[in-house]
């Protein structure tokens, strides 16, 4: 137990250096796109003079390292600080597309997590057979095809013609809980298609692969039915790498699924990383990207543990 | 010039409708040709109530509501439901009177007189005066402003109140279209405390803001206190950012909502077949345009431009990129709805014999362009960049066509580079568009283009009082442009919506897009 704290310990030190550079990385990468806040807002309309004056009115006038350690400090006290395109505090301006964000990514996970775990089960029990093939080839197609496109099928056949589902996620503070699982439908169900594959494969996968060993020869001649040899004797051994699987597919849950916000107009971070990358606004686009680059490193953290708390042999190294 | 609304009884307002129904059947049976639905045939009556949801394909999370750094649709139709403004552009594309009740000007247009509307009361429960107008104008003035209205407003020397219901506007050269500039989207009037504009959205429009999320959606109710008979019919209304077109037609197929912007013209067709919506489309101000380098080389020599601008098939990206919704260009920016549009001009036509025969006559042989379009400019541009290089080839003319990124264009591409793709949504008045990018010194002359006589007759036209005069001043400006401007403009755009059979409206203005984004205060709801 001791280890794992130690790992930990030294993970979120990790974590810590890796979001710095992060920051450092976001903030020269948008120093070194063509043109700033004030053009970007002006657009056509931008005149030397104007675009002098909102620059000036931004802060903008000062150099760009000496802004940057302003904001580092600014974030180190935990304040995200001010959009710069209309000066809304950015806590709040992130807080309920975060909340969405969160909310979808769950919502597909739910979706998609039991059905991989139970169709990859499925697929190894039946290997090779009909029914492996057929899991294979719709889980296969449905990764293969665009996000966008997965999408576009969806709204087709469950909004457009059949009607029972809403093609826009049109969803605030206000909408109630059944308003908001019938708003998040579609684009839950497409990015639940979207990951499945990759779980559904892994855990077939992992099982099929501990097949040969000789405890589950053992548990076979002991005369136990092939599913109970699977879930009982096969999936526990296999479960650290479906683990990995599942929480890195999480963390795209989180961080990938810009574009399927844009097809279901559904108001969720991507989207406002997308804008504010657009419009230059830097302390926005930091403030999501640390959000996104947080993800990762807890998820990738969480894997981590997860696998070696579910391997025995890890958990007591010699 | 006192333009003032009717306050009459129902049977005046009901011959009234009758008489703008009519001149909208007439204007469909001139459009029908173009594809409009001629569902306008039949007359309904306004009807109050409803929640009115409407899709458009803009809104940022950047967006403000000070009206300074309003910044495409999304904001401008809240600019026009919240806010009041002085001035109005009827559907007929007459101005009239809003918050300005009447105007004068002085005899050499250099100075405005104008009277306010009594009676017209803020969200807040303040009143309108003088002060909040000369605020308000204020706000899009000085150094410390960052409103893209600055520049058209460099003229208005002084502003100030006489007595709490008259503003006099005093102006360095005389501008008979000064009023005009007044309906501009930006040019809100806000309730002013200390000589300060409140812009936090409170207005005197026909809406309150209800709650915005910036990029996202935003809503508003009916004002109990809306000084303006006849409009403002919704109960409340809710503007929803849709980026994508697809998103946005499927919204509105799927009875989401009610509205649409900027329809997908390649589809448009199939999306015509479904008998629960109308497609309108209204011919504008909006323009594409190509703007070169007069002052550089080859561009510097006329005959080079004339020989570009044959070398153009205009009819081809009529067809192709607007799939027929919009007109003609004929290299000048004036649209045919304009009252002082050049009638008797020769429309320009596709010819590479003569684009030949003014190469020639430039002492060329061939000629090697480099064109740079980018999606920023108009959806499409890069394509038609590409269709421009296959008809000038034949006449001799080898357009490199360079696509360059959406992302900065404007800031890094357009006016840096000799020879660009961009677009214009115009501008009301002859003179505000050719003040804006084609006289000498504009800061958005496209072509650097400085034509001593044009330059002379603009100033010219613009304090002339008498109104056949300006038209032939401008039409010799018009002639001046097409023949020697350094701006090709191939086509102009309709305004193309899609709305749902149960929004009902008059003649659509043309102004602007979206009903000169008065949808808000001029639709209704047949099914409430």
């Amino acid at each position: 137990m001791e280890s794992i704290a130690k790992i930990i310990g030294q993970r979120v030190a990790f974590g810590a250096l890796t979001l710095w550079i992060v920051s450092l990385i976001i903030f020269a990468g948008v120093q070194l796109l063509p043109g700033d806040i004030a053009t970007e807002l002006l657009g056509q309309s931008a005149t030397p003079e104007t675009v002098a004056a909102l620059r000036k009115s931004l802060g903008l006038d000062i150099p760009a390292y000496l802004r940057y350690f302003d904001w580092l400090r600014s974030i180190l006290q935990g304040n995200f600080g001010t959009a710069l395109a209309n000066g809304r505090d950015i806590a709040e301006l992130i807080e309920p597309r975060l909340f969405n964000t969160l909310l979808l990514a769950a919502s597909a996970a739910v979706i998609s997590v039991p059905l991989a775990l139970i169709g990859g089960i499925v697929s190894a029990l039946y290997r090779n057979t009909f029914i492996d093939r057929a899991i294979n080839v719709v889980t296969l197609a449905s990764i293969s095809f665009p996000e966008f496109f997965v999408a576009y099928i969806l709204i087709l056949f469950l909004a457009v013609n059949a009607g029972i589902l809403p093609s826009l996620s049109d969803v605030d503070q206000s909408t109630s809980a059944l308003g908001r699982l019938t708003a998040m439908a579609l684009p839950a169900l497409t990015l639940a298609v979207v990951v499945l594959a990759h779980m559904l494969r892994m855990t077939r996968t992992s099982i099929v692969n501990l097949l040969g060993n000789q405890y589950i020869e053992t548990a076979r001649l002991k005369g136990l039915p092939e599913w109970r040899v699977l879930v009982r004797h096969a999936l526990p051994n296999a479960l650290g790498p479906i683990a990995t699987v599942i929480v890195l597919n999480l963390a795209y849950l989180i961080t990938g699924v810009v574009v399927v916000e844009v097809v279901f107009v559904y108001p969720g971070l991507g989207q406002l990383i997308v804008d504010s990358v657009q419009k230059r606004d830097i302390p926005v686009v930091q403030a999501c990207s640390l959000i996104f680059a947080a993800t990762y490193v807890l998820l990738n953290l969480t894997a981590d543990v997860l696998s070696i708390v579910m391997n025995p042999r890890l958990m007591r190294p010699k | 010039m006192v333009k003032g609304y009717d306050f009459s009884p129902l049977s005046a307002v009901n011959r009234r409708r009758f008489l703008q129904s009519a001149a909208a059947i007439g204007a469909i049976g001139i459009g029908s040709a173009s594809g409009i639905l001629p569902s306008l045939a039949e007359v309904t009556t306004p009807k109050k109530g409803g929640h009115f949801k409407i899709g458009v394909g803009s809104g940022s999370t950047s967006d403000t509501l000070d009206p300074a750094t309003y910044y495409e649709t999304f904001m401008y139709i809240f600019g026009h439901s919240l806010h009041g403004y002085l001035t109005e552009m009827s559907p007929d594309g007459n101005l009239v009177g809003e918050l300005a009740e009447s105007w004068e000007p002085s005899k050499d247009a250099r100075t405005w007189t104008f009277k306010l509307r009594n009676g017209v009361e803020f969200h807040n429960g303040k009143s309108l005066d003088a002060d909040d107008v000369v605020a308000s104008i204020n706000h899009h003035r000085g150094d410390q402003t960052k409103s893209g209205m600055k520049n058209p407003l460099k003229t208005v020397q002084d502003i100030r109140s006489d007595g709490p219901a008259t503003v006099v506007i005093s102006l360095t050269a005389g501008n008979v279209d000064f009023p005009y500039l007044m309906e501009h989207y930006q040019l809100a009037i806000m309730p002013a405390k200390d000589g300060k504009p409140d812009i936090s959205g409170v207005g005197c429009g026909g809406y309150v803001l209800d709650g915005i999320d910036f990029g996202v959606k935003a809503t508003a109710k009916r004002f109990a206190n809306y000084w303006k008979p006849d409009s403002a019919w919704l109960d409340s209304f809710e503007v929803l950012a849709i980026r994508d077109v697809t998103a946005r037609t499927n919204a509105l197929t799927t009875g989401q909502i009610h509205a649409m912007d900027r329809c997908d013209l390649k589809t448009l067709n199939l999306l015509k077949r479904n008998k629960g919506l109308e497609i309108t489309s209204v011919g504008g101000t909006q323009h594409y345009s190509l703007g070169m380098f007069v002052d550089a080389a080859p561009f510097d020599n006329v005959d080079v431009r004339l020989a570009l601008k044959y070398a153009m098939n205009r009819q081809q990206l009529l067809d192709t990129l607007l799939n027929g919704y919009g007109q003609l260009g004929n290299d000048h920016p004036i649209a045919s709805s304009n009252r002082f549009f050049a009638k008797n001009l020769p429309k320009r036509e596709y010819d590479p014999e003569k684009a030949k025969f003014h190469l020639k006559k430039a002492g060329l042989s061939d000629l090697k362009v480099q064109y740079y379009a980018s999606d920023a400019a108009y959806t499409g541009a890069v394509d038609a960049g590409v269709l421009y290089q296959q008809d000038a080839a034949k006449a001799g003319i080898t357009i490199d066509v360079v696509r360059a990124p959406a992302d900065g264009y404007y800031d890094n591409v357009w006016m840096k580079k000799p020879f660009t793709a961009n677009y214009w949504g115009g501008r009301p008045t002859a003179d505000w568009t050719f003040s804006t990018a084609y006289e000498a010194g504009a800061d958005w002359n496209e072509s650097h283009w400085k034509n001593p006589r044009f330059n002379e007759l603009l100033i010219a036209a613009r304090s002339e009082l008498d109104d056949a005069k300006r038209l032939d001043m401008y039409i010799e400006m018009q002639s001046l442009c097409r023949d020697d401007g350094g701006t090709i403009i191939p086509v102009f755009a309709n305004y193309v919506n899609a709305l749902s059979t149960k929004v009902g409206h008059n003649k659509i203005g043309s102004n602007w897009d979206l009903d000169s984004f008065r949808c808000a205060e001029r639709w209704w709801l047949t099914d409430v």
